[in-house]
């Protein structure tokens, strides 16, 4: 399948501010621009990838998270990720997944106690079989920046030894010289972004979306949108 | 009438001279009720009436083949090419912020945002201007990371990027911190929004959030000075909901690509009273509204507070009757309130009705056409002597002083303070915080859009004309060294109790300098805010007229930053010749630090050198000459020289000169200069000389890793990098250290 043949959706939660961001660079990419489905939708159409994008859905009242989940337009994802649809989450979104219970563990305040916005050196962890992954190389850095308030990602010992075991690590934030401290929040083990045990399932808090040429500074996340995109594809 | 008769006591407790009370009864021929007279009070506020201010603002230049829209309106707009507009504006919120840093600062970058979607414009980028008092008092930790958590609280969950701004500290604002938010948005230039209420009869509908009992009457407390006793104000101050604007926005721009909105104004200070009043004043009509249908969020609420409530979130909109079953379903989309609640008359006044009764029955014209303006006495501003440099220099090389000076709070890096705002969001920012001035993509063009904040406080209050100069030169030239043309200007007059003769100076004389550069930069002035009483116990800040300007570039590919990326690069100065050995040292960072301050003269500005040297620069970056360009402002060329091998990690050697005296040379804050970074240096000169422009080669970018100014006078960039970054991350965990 050619790339424009993918269908890609983005969900839109009031409050939701990195969808137009996610739409547009999915469209550089594709040649498709990717369907915005709103919340109150009931029905998500058959499609190859549904993203949750970043932003503060519902004002992140509650909790970050925790009210989306539980929108109209989740039972839906939720469904189509039982039947091993890939779905990505970024940020906000990767909080989102965390609340379905789609992914483990759950993301905390910063250990700075401040919002965070600079890029990171963000590195892929060799792991289980993923269409997120399988384009990228083990050990690979990517420059990649994050914007978030509770991006610190946190697990029991024994949660996180099985994470690390089953290859569900897809991301970790490392050292480099460009960059400076290599983990922005405190996240355990230095986790950017993790997989579901099947691996059809991402999130991660660094936006790839605003990595996508060199006027922006980085091309990286590009190259990781890419991939994803290639190994639906194929 | 409903409501018992006011007397002069009451309207004094609400800031209205006896000559303002009078006034009122002469034009009412009658006593107000409390309703009314908390009208007249609001909308004669200095806040909204611009009562001391708008004689002065008159004289500024406000038009040119760019301006779309001047001010008087939400915003201003500037045509950007290609069929858009860029609409902007500054506004202040300093008292709520002192009161309540973190609602307050987040209510100012709410508000403004609402001024620029209001007009039909998607908001694309959010800048500030910030000033708190010494780093050592007791209450700047506290006020620096309330407000700027405040402003990032707002602005990252709307999802609007902060791309700029300016942090700076002095003893004057310890007790009445500045904090002006300013906000970009892009529109159609043939779909602006405006705020004129048309045609009788049609209705003028309420959306957006509920009012509540918050900010009653913010805009009178914002027009008076500070005492020990203000701080129990704090239910004044008003209460922010992002999530709420965000909703606001979106279902806002969404009815507006529809045709529907005759007339559209933000409930920004003085709430549902000045947007009421303004729509059907500038319309030439009247209003009539039933204050039993507005959304109340709270029980028995009265015509007064309904009418003074400052609550955010919410317009008030003119709409085509048709057109109001379209625009509820958009509202009911975004669940937010909409409600019919009156209809524009032909009157001529303000009918407010409550209870079954009449709340308020009052004539427009005094509120605002006729509203009070005065021509307040200017004290004489004494011309301060010229410092010369050798009365307060050292015979010390220049690294022990540049040590000393990025050490302070002055010159420490804002990292601290712009990693905790969203700069990236929307996915457009090519140059966030952190560099000469911040810089945007126009979506989906290659073309940019850049933006700088600027104000020298200190330089105003040593020469207020010359101060007023320098802030459009300033910014001006930030605009300049990424490579953009400055188009226009919002300003935000920020300045102590114009009653007193000194400070009234202050503020004309600034305005008069500020316009005089406005006109030879070709940057009109678009919009604008004015905050005045800003003191605590009879103590005035130091005069600040922050200046935003709004620029274009046609290829932000082509844009530059400020860091010595590698090696082998001549260092070029523009604006100042291989002849020119002293420096301006009096009123500089220098003098401050070193001198304590004596009184002198700031340095001067010569506007047409600034022009030239600006085109110079600006057609230098186009024409692909220059890797890096940093303008030279506080602390003068070795900090500059100094921030540039920070930003690029890259050192530098330069050769000082042999003659006249060091640290002038060094550290003189003399204006209208840039340091470029290029390969080829000779060719650089040999333009410059062609056009007649000083400048002057003065070394090359070198691998060392040194800052190096001859000899053993050397400072290492790790070290550089090291004193910058720890200042202010330090004070704020409470274990700075005090200079600056």
């Amino acid at each position: 399948m050619s790339l424009s043949g993918l269908r890609v959706a983005v969900i839109v939660f009031p409050g939701s501010n990195c969808d137009r961001d996610m739409m547009v660079a999915i469209e550089q990419l594709a040649g498709r621009r990717p369907s915005l489905v709103w919340h109150k939708e009931t029905t998500l159409d058959p499609v190859d990838l549904a993203i949750i994008p970043g932003g503060f859905s519902y004002g992140d009242y509650l909790r970050c998270g925790a009210l989306a989940a539980r929108a109209p337009i989740m039972e839906s994802v939720l469904d189509h990720a039982a039947r091993g649809g890939a779905v990505m989450g970024i940020c906000n979104g990767f909080q989102i997944l965390l609340e379905t219970g789609l992914l483990p563990g759950v993301l905390v305040e910063n250990a700075g106690l401040k919002y965070v916005c600079r890029n990171t050196s963000v590195e892929v962890v060799e792991g289980t079989a993923s269409p997120f992954t399988e384009g990228l190389s083990p050990g690979q850095r990517m420059i990649i920046p994050v914007a978030h308030n509770e991006g610190n990602y946190f697990a029991s010992d024994d949660d996180l030894q099985r994470l690390e075991d089953n290859g569900q690590v897809a991301f970790r934030y490392t050292e480099s010289d460009i960059i400076g401290p290599a983990n922005p929040n405190g996240a355990a083990r230095n986790i950017a972004g993790i997989l579901s045990a099947n691996g059809r399932v991402l999130g991660m808090m660094p936006h790839p979306e605003r990595a996508m040429s060199p006027a922006l500074g980085s091309v990286d996340g590009a190259t990781m949108l890419n991939a994803t995109l290639q190994a639906l594809a194929a | 009438m409903n409501d018992a008769e006011m007397d002069f006591e009451m309207a004094a407790s609400m800031g209205l001279s006896r000559a303002e009370w009078d006034l009122i009864l002469d034009r009412l021929q009658r006593a107000p009720n409390l309703c009314e007279l908390g009208i007249f009070s609001a909308m004669w506020s200095e806040h909204c009436s611009y009562k001391s201010s708008k004689r002065w603002l008159k004289t500024l230049p406000v038009d040119g083949p760019q301006v779309i829209e001047g001010p008087g309106e939400n915003a201003g707009a500037v045509d950007i090419g290609d069929g858009l507009a860029a609409i902007f504006k500054i506004e202040s919120h300093n008292h709520p912020s002192f009161i309540e840093p973190y609602q307050g600062a987040a209510t100012g970058v709410g508000g403004i945002l609402r001024d620029v979607f209001t007009m039909g414009a998607r908001p694309v980028a959010l800048l500030n201007a910030l000033r708190f008092g010494a780093p050592d008092h007791e209450k700047t930790r506290h006020l620096l990371g309330g407000v700027v958590s405040g402003i990032g609280g707002y602005g990252n969950c709307i999802g609007i990027p902060t791309i700029g701004g300016e942090v700076n500290f002095d003893p004057s604002y310890n007790g009445n911190i500045l904090v002006n938010a300013m906000a970009i948005g892009l529109a159609n230039s043939d779909r602006i929004f405006r705020s004129a209420a048309t045609g009788p009869g049609n209705p003028v509908i309420y959306v957006g959030a509920k009012t509540g009992r918050d900010g009653i009457h913010g805009a009178t407390m914002a027009s008076a000075e500070f005492s020990d006793e203000t701080e129990s104000k704090r239910p004044t101050v008003q209460v922010g909901d992002p999530f709420t604007g965000k909703l606001l926005m979106e279902a806002c721009l969404e009815l507006m690509a529809s045709d529907s909105v005759l007339a559209i104004q933000d409930m920004g200070a003085a709430g549902l009273t000045s947007s009421s009043v303004e729509m059907a004043s500038k319309g030439g009509l009247g209003m009539e509204m039933d204050l039993d249908l507005v959304p109340a969020r709270e029980e028995a609420m009265s015509a007064y507070e309904l009418m003074l409530s400052e609550s955010q979130e919410r317009m008030l909109m003119v709409l085509k009757p048709e057109a109001t079953d379209i625009a509820r379903q958009i509202f009911d989309k975004w669940d937010l309130d909409f409600m019919p609640i009156g209809k524009v008359t032909e009157t001529g006044r303000l009918v407010l009705l409550k209870d079954g009764g009449v709340a308020c029955d009052i004539p427009l014209d005094p509120l605002v056409d006729d509203a009070p303006e005065y021509d307040r006495p200017q004290a004489d501003v004494p011309s301060r002597p010229i410092l010369q440099s050798d009365s307060i220099t050292s015979g010390a090389g220049i690294a022990p002083i540049l040590r000393q000076m990025l050490a302070s709070a002055d010159l420490g890096s804002r990292r601290w303070v712009y990693e905790q705002y969203d700069s990236q969001v929307m996915a457009d920012t090519i140059a966030g915080p952190g560099g000469d001035a911040g810089l945007i993509r126009i979506h989906g063009t290659n073309r940019g859009l850049a933006a700088s904040t600027d104000c020298t406080p200190r330089y105003v209050e040593a020469d207020p004309h010359t101060g007023g100069a320098q802030a459009v030169a300033e910014a001006w030239r930030n605009l300049s060294a990424i490579g953009a043309r400055g188009l226009a200007i919002t300003n935000n007059l920020n300045f102590g109790n114009p009653e007193k003769p000194d400070i009234m100076a202050q503020m004309a004389q600034s305005v008069l300098g500020m316009g005089d550069a406005a006109r030879a930069l070709d940057t009109p002035v678009v919009s604008g805010n004015v905050s005045l009483y800003n003191e605590t116990d009879g103590n005035a800040i130091l005069p600040c007229p922050v200046v935003g300007m709004v620029g274009a570039i046609d290829d932000i590919d082509k844009a530059v930053g400020n860091g010595l990326p590698h090696a082998g690069l001549s260092l070029v100065v523009i604006g100042q010749g291989q002849t020119c050995d002293d420096g301006w040292l009096g009123v500089s960072l220098y003098a401050r630090m070193l001198a304590d301050g004596p009184d002198a003269a700031p340095p001067p500005v010569d506007l047409d050198a600034e022009h030239r040297h600006g085109l110079f620069v600006q057609s230098l970056i186009a024409d692909g000459h220059v890797v890096a360009a940093h303008d030279i402002s506080d602390g003068g060329l070795a900090v500059a020289l100094a921030e540039m091998c920070i930003a690029g990690r890259t050192g530098a050697s330069i050769t000082s000169p042999a003659s006249g005296n060091l640290h002038g040379w060094a550290f003189g804050e003399d204006q209208g200069r840039y340091i470029l970074a290029v390969k080829d240096g000779d060719a650089v000169m040999a333009a410059a000389a062609a056009q007649g422009l000083p400048a002057s080669l003065i070394g090359t970018s070198i691998d060392s890793g040194e800052l190096q100014f001859g000899g053993s006078d050397v400072i290492s960039v790790e070290e550089m990098e090291h004193l910058v970054e720890t200042t202010i991350p330090a004070l704020m965990s409470g274990t700075g250290h005090t200079e600056g």
